[in-house]
């Protein structure tokens, strides 16, 4: 009886932390926008959340598309089809690697510092001395950042999976030596515009979504003490990366599977 | 100043990222921003597709003309009907053209091959391709050289 009691404990807590974040949200962003007040403050959030991830994203989707290119040419060369690399790198990149990978390191790189930086301001008391003067944090502090991980992480994962083509290129192309107009045109052959590059990017935007989302409500929804800003950063990693995986197979399902 | 730096650098970014999804338009997927005169649905009947499949190209001497868009079975005839997009400005397919399921390469994807015909009237949007040839399947070749040698 203790454990059904349990079990039902930790249901409604999780529908309660559910129901606040989504209040949270509603509130930052739905009730009472001030897109003019919030453009500067929104610049700067663009700035920490997504230029100083380009660098990890740039570094990361290169070698990703290299290794792609790598293996893909040791496998396909087997069958005498080794031009059918630039159609692999690609649709693998554009379609999955590109929104999944991207969105698994920003959760690392930006969601965890948001969480951390929400979390010290509520256990230092600056979100209640804000209130006090008449600001409201959730307005200043949390819809800002929120729009600017909703704004960067499709940039950043177009900017990943382009770099990762160009990284296979480079590996097929130039090391191996793939003849580079059969690499190209097999490749634009195979790729759609509308359902490749278009999925891959509404993929990135759900999974920006959902990232920010996380990373926001759990410095917000922390416990204001140091333990709890570390636990806190914590679930907001392994939580944004399990949503993330989840939504995209639900999203492949939807998008490619033809169920 | 540190305002400006900070905002030229967003502005770089945002750049970045809008140049990144040209790239994969253009360079990616060969999205062409080429205006077209629309296009136009020809359909074929053929008794067997093999392994093709919406999205196909749809080829006249090589050169990629349109796509195919649907294949079903002819309820009436028992025969696979496939519609296909030609592009508009391929406006000179006599009626009496035909089309060949073909294979690229020895694994390659299969694709349909048009060939012009003599006739002086053209195909309009939802005609048919009277004169097909079927995909080779490798079983069936096989089954028909194993008669002949037997017949021998």
């Amino acid at each position: 009886m203790d454990k059904l009691a349990l079990l039902g404990r930790h249901g409604l807590d999780r529908l309660a932390a559910f129901g606040r974040s989504s209040m949270i949200l509603f509130q930052a962003l739905v009730a009472k926008p001030q897109p003019l007040m919030m453009f500067p403050l929104l610049v700067q959030q663009i700035y920490f959340v997504g230029v100083l991830s380009l660098i990890i994203i740039v570094v990361s989707g290169l070698f990703i598309g290299m290794v792609l290119g790598l293996q893909g040419y040791t496998i396909l060369v087997d069958y005498g089809s080794e031009q059918a690399v630039g159609q692999m790198v690609a649709l693998s990149l554009v379609r999955e690697l590109a929104p999944v990978v991207t969105a698994l390191l920003f959760a690392g790189r930006a969601g965890s510092a948001l969480t951390a930086e929400i979390g010290l301001m509520k256990a230092t008391e600056q979100l209640s001395s804000l209130e006090m003067i008449g600001v409201d944090p959730l307005r200043r502090i949390i819809a800002p950042r929120f729009w600017a991980g909703f704004i960067c992480l499709p940039i950043l994962s177009a900017i990943f999976a382009i770099v990762g083509v160009y990284g296979g290129a480079l590996v097929s192309i130039d090391w191996l030596g793939i003849y580079d107009g059969s690499f190209w045109a097999n490749m634009q052959n195979s790729v759609n515009f509308y359902e490749d590059v278009m999925n891959g990017l509404v993929k990135a935007v759900v999974f920006g979504f959902v990232v920010t989302w996380i990373a926001v409500f759990q410095g917000y929804d922390c416990i204001p003490t140091s333990e709890g800003i570390s636990q806190a950063t914590t679930k907001t990693v392994v939580y944004s990366s399990l949503a993330v995986l989840g939504l995209d197979f639900i999203l492949t399902a939807v998008m490619f599977g033809e169920v | 100043m540190r305002m400006r730096v900070l905002e030229i650098s967003v502005g770089a970014f945002i750049l970045a990222g809008i140049l990144a999804l040209i790239g994969l338009a253009l360079n990616v997927s060969g999205l062409t921003m080429s205006t077209s005169n629309g296009s136009y649905t020809v359909y074929a009947r053929f008794e067997n597709i093999g392994g093709l499949t919406p999205r196909a190209k749809v080829t006249m001497s090589g050169v990629t003309i349109g796509k195919v868009t649907q294949i079903d079975l002819d309820t009436d005839e028992l025969v696979a009907k496939v519609a296909m997009e030609i592009d508009g400005n391929v406006d000179f397919l006599s009626i009496d053209s035909s089309a060949a399921i073909l294979t690229a390469g020895l694994l390659g994807e299969q694709y349909i091959g048009v060939t012009v015909g003599a006739e002086e009237e053209y195909l309009k949007n939802g005609d048919f391709i009277e004169d097909t040839q079927s995909a080779l399947v490798l079983e069936e070749l096989i089954g028909k050289f194993l008669f002949n040698e037997a017949s021998e």
